[in-house]
């Protein structure tokens, strides 16, 4: 009898077992994106969609809060040791899905690996190397000071280095980067993330499976399984969300904010956005330009907080200025500066009373709502006497439009893949240089010395106060110059089943934490 | 009947020498692949090097003829997106557009025909009249309406309150007129069946076929007055021929009349307008594929044109075209098999 007992006991043991197990993460979640990941190579491309995978299947050294400070991830810590050196302990005893340890050794490959990324070279051309003290400590260290370098730490996502070296049967290497054509990395992942690739169908379906050895045991996330599918059509995302057919979607497009404001089973979260949009006023192209009155006549004749309420139906914050709040060159003091009795008298003073005739370009199908923001702009800018031949056309046409400055207005958005606001003046407004780089998106051809090396000195400046004084002046610096004519920034959206507690897993920079993801 | 097929081989093969001429011709105008493949703060530098490695700085025509030569090898390029080559990326994305546009096909004859046929008996009952009405309603409407509408009414469900609803009655009309929704509203469904190759189908499994439902209706919405008109109006004609007056004056039964000697003769140019049109519904799935996120041919073909995937673009018209010059064929064989008097190559008899 108590051979029989324990028999039953130990049964009820085992089978009580793998059931405590997977009780943490037992929910299913169907999301939908407009996009599904390009390649599972993290290192391929630098795109929002690639960095949503990465914080799925791998994890940072040290990640953005969503008040964007910083976390540690498998970092666990970091000290500054000299101006240009910062040593870095990292997490023990961390698994990969494929079983190996991570040490300091899959760090140094990854940050090699990076350093030879096409896409995130640029990023790291900072840091002159890696050293590494022992299994668990390392410092990254830069040829200058570098103020950003934990910026830049939220771009390593250490990869598994024993599973990415060798060769493949066919003889290729395993850690090559192929931009076309497939490669190992292309569709073979092994991080330390939350989640294990399943399955991957392109374009059509990728499944995630929770990691059962995965390191962060204090996670909340209770989401066992993902099935992620691209639904590129705004209303057939927001349909397959208010028909049940899936959780969770992300973009919300503007048009549909109300609709899912209403239904009483969805939740939606906004959040106000980093992404500036802005139009160039091209002074090579158009005389007109280059005198500063004509240019911030302009600036006085454009309502931001109008296009932001109509057109965006308020799913857009008008700015005055490149650095949104948060950022640190981020200039309290400028606002919106509509005024068109003043653009008026501007014009005069300039001697354009009579106006001209200007072309301006803007893509229909890459931001928000661009197309119709160009048309507010063109009849904002009637006001003042400015005709405008507008062309709108497919982002695919677009960028090479833009390339070749092919307008004397051009639109653009931009988002500082550093979160800091000398990425906006380093691309948009420095003086174009095609050696160096620098201005490569500065369809104005606007060029200013003076601001230029101010945001020079403060990228090797380490002290966080001095640096946003210097970033802060020079935002204020442009506006008075009226360099450009800043928009707004594009609002984020989410929406969700109501048992999908999404709000605390989301970000600014719309990359969700879905491994700390819970549901109801 | 061998001169004929070889003319149409031939005449296969310049159509797809056009088709390939012409996407190649016009591939500047579809942007830069580049902007794609690349973050945007990649320096020029880096873009300029990738755009050698991929040949696309090699004058047009140079490009060209690496392409005509590896084509003749059936070799037709890999696309950029999906890092595969493109004929397998068709092959991977046809089963799915071939499903749909059957399942469309068969809504089609199975109600065009009777639909059809009785409102060319009775063209002066209600019946046929409300048929024809809503005919004419359907023809309008635009493909990607119908298939919104659907979604509303079907997959996300409405709740009415016309009526009063604390009457009895009014209650039960909003009853009525609601919908519950729950249909699948976009994709495949995760539960397909291995056929063989690059087939996976929906057709065997329930999940599979509830998510055919909606994109089928919507794509058989825009085809199915028009089919029912052209057999109205074709089985009227062939009513008012001689041998039909001749078997009602022998005394045949009407249903041996109606459905067997005149739906026959109905039916000849019903085919060929049938075999045309199955070659523009694969048009027409662009839109449908689009709205439903079905993972076929038309989404894989508008998605590779945002995209500026070239190779994925050209490989597409090139197929497309393949598939016309191939249903036009079938559609001639099949016609000279029911009229035996038809002339396929067109000598005097």
């Amino acid at each position: 009898m108590k051979k029989l007992i324990a028999a039953f006991l130990g049964s009820m043991v085992l089978a009580a077992a793998p059931v405590a197990l997977s009780a943490e993460a037992t929910r299913e979640l169907k999301m939908a994106y407009d996009a599904d990941p390009v390649t599972l190579d993290i290192h391929e491309q630098l795109s929002g969609g690639i960095l949503q995978l990465s914080h799925m299947t791998f994890d940072p050294l040290v990640r953005w809060t969503s008040d964007l400070s910083f976390e540690p991830r498998l970092a666990e810590s970091w000290e500054r040791v000299d101006e240009n050196t910062m040593r870095f302990k990292l997490r023990e005893g961390v698994k990969f899905h494929s079983g190996n340890e991570l040490t300091t050794a899959d760090v140094k490959f990854t940050f090699n690996r990076l350093k030879r990324s096409q896409d995130f070279k640029a990023i790291f051309q900072p840091f002159s190397g890696i050293n590494i003290i022992d299994d668990y400590t390392f410092e990254l260290v830069t040829s200058e000071p570098y103020p950003l370098l934990l910026n830049t730490a939220t771009y390593i996502f250490p990869l598994d280095s024993e599973f990415y070296s060798g060769q493949t049967e066919d003889g290729k290497d395993k850690d090559a980067i192929s931009k076309h054509g497939s490669s190992f990395a292309s569709e073979n992942l092994s991080g330390t993330g939350p989640y294990v690739v399943t399955e991957r169908k392109q374009g059509v379906r990728v499944e995630f499976e929770r990691f059962d050895d995965y390191w962060d045991t204090e996670s909340p996330g209770n989401v066992g399984r993902i099935v992620l599918t691209p639904i590129k059509e705004n209303n057939t995302r927001v349909s397959a969300l208010l028909s049940g057919g899936v959780d969770f979607i992300a973009p919300v497009p503007p048009n549909d904010l109300e609709r899912i404001k209403r239904d009483k089973n969805a939740n939606l979260v906004t959040m106000s956005g980093t992404r500036i949009i802005l139009f160039h006023m091209n002074g090579e192209r158009v005389e007109a330009f280059k005198d500063p009155r004509v240019r911030q006549a302009i600036a006085y004749s454009i309502n931001q907080e109008g296009i932001a309420a109509k057109i965006m139906k308020g799913f857009a914050t008008p700015a005055a200025q490149m650095s949104p709040a948060g950022y640190q060159g981020h200039n309290e003091s400028l606002s919106p500066r509509f005024d068109v009795e003043k653009a008026q008298s501007l014009m005069k003073e300039a001697g354009y009373e009579d106006g001209f005739t200007i072309s301006m370009m803007a893509p229909n199908n890459r931001y928000v709502n661009d197309d119709k923001i160009a048309q507010a702009v063109a009849a904002m800018l009637a006001r003042i006497n400015i005709t405008v031949d507008l062309k709108t056309l497919p982002k695919a046409q677009y960028w090479t439009e833009y390339d070749n400055r092919a307008a004397d207005m051009m639109m653009i958005g931009w988002h500082a893949d550093t979160e800091d606001s000398a990425n906006f003046f380093e691309f948009l407004t420095f003086c174009p240089d095609a050696d160096s780089g620098a201005g490569q998106y500065n369809a104005g051809n606007y060029c200013n010395p003076e601001v230029d090396a101010l945001v020079e000195k403060a990228s090797v400046e380490t002290d966080l106060d001095k640096r946003a004084a210097m970033l802060q002046e020079a935002e204020k610096r442009l506006y008075d110059d009226a360099a450009f004519v800043p928009l707004h920034w594009q609002d984020l959206a989410w929406a969700s089943k109501k048992k999908v507690n999404i709000e605390p897993v989301l970000n600014v920079m719309n990359f969700p934490y879905l491994g700390d993801l819970v549901v109801e | 009947m061998l001169a004929f097929l070889v003319q149409r081989i031939s005449q296969a093969f310049l159509v797809m020498f056009v088709i390939s001429v012409i996407a190649f011709a016009i591939q500047d105008g579809l942007g830069d692949p580049l902007q794609q493949m690349v973050g945007m703060s990649v320096s020029e530098e880096e873009r300029e090097a990738l755009r050698d490695e991929l040949g696309l700085n090699d004058p047009i025509v140079v490009q060209y003829l690496r392409f005509a030569g590896n084509a003749l090898q059936g070799d037709l390029g890999n696309s950029y997106f999906y890092s595969k080559p493109t004929l397998e990326v068709i092959a991977e994305h046809l089963p799915a557009t071939l499903e749909l546009v059957i399942g469309a096909s068969l809504i089609i004859v199975f109600l065009s025909v009777p639909i059809g046929v009785y409102a060319a008996i009775r063209p002066q009952a209600w019946l046929s009249k409300f048929f024809m009405g809503i005919s004419t309603v359907g023809i309008s409407i635009p493909v990607f309406l119908t298939a919104i509408v659907l979604i509303q009414l079907f997959s996300i469900g409405v709740t009415v309150n016309w009526f009063p609803s604390d009457t009895g009655w009014g209650q039960w009309f909003n009853d009525f007129f609601s919908t519950d929704g729950g249909m699948p509203s976009y994709g495949r469904g995760g539960d397909l069946v291995h056929l063989f190759g690059t087939w996976e189908s929906g057709l065997f499994t329930s999940e599979g076929l509830a998510h055919l439902v909606l994109p089928c209706v919507s794509l058989a919405s825009i085809m199915l007055p028009l089919f029912i008109r052209l057999i109205r109006a074709e089985m009227m004609e062939v009513l008012q021929s001689d041998y039909i007056r001749y078997a009602r004056a022998k005394g045949l039964s009407a249903g041996r009349i109606n459905f067997l000697h005149a739906l026959k003769n109905t039916m000849l140019p019903v085919i060929t307008v049938g075999g045309v049109q199955i070659g523009i519904m694969v048009a027409y799935t662009i839109l449908t594929e689009t709205v439903f996120q079905w993972p076929g041919l038309g989404l894989m073909f508008l998605e590779a044109i945002t995209r500026s995937d070239i190779p994925l673009i050209v490989a597409y018209l090139m197929v497309v075209g393949l598939i016309f010059v191939v249903t036009n064929t079938v559609v001639d064989l099949v016609y000279g098999l029911v009229n035996p008097t038809v002339k396929l190559t067109g000598k005097k008899a």
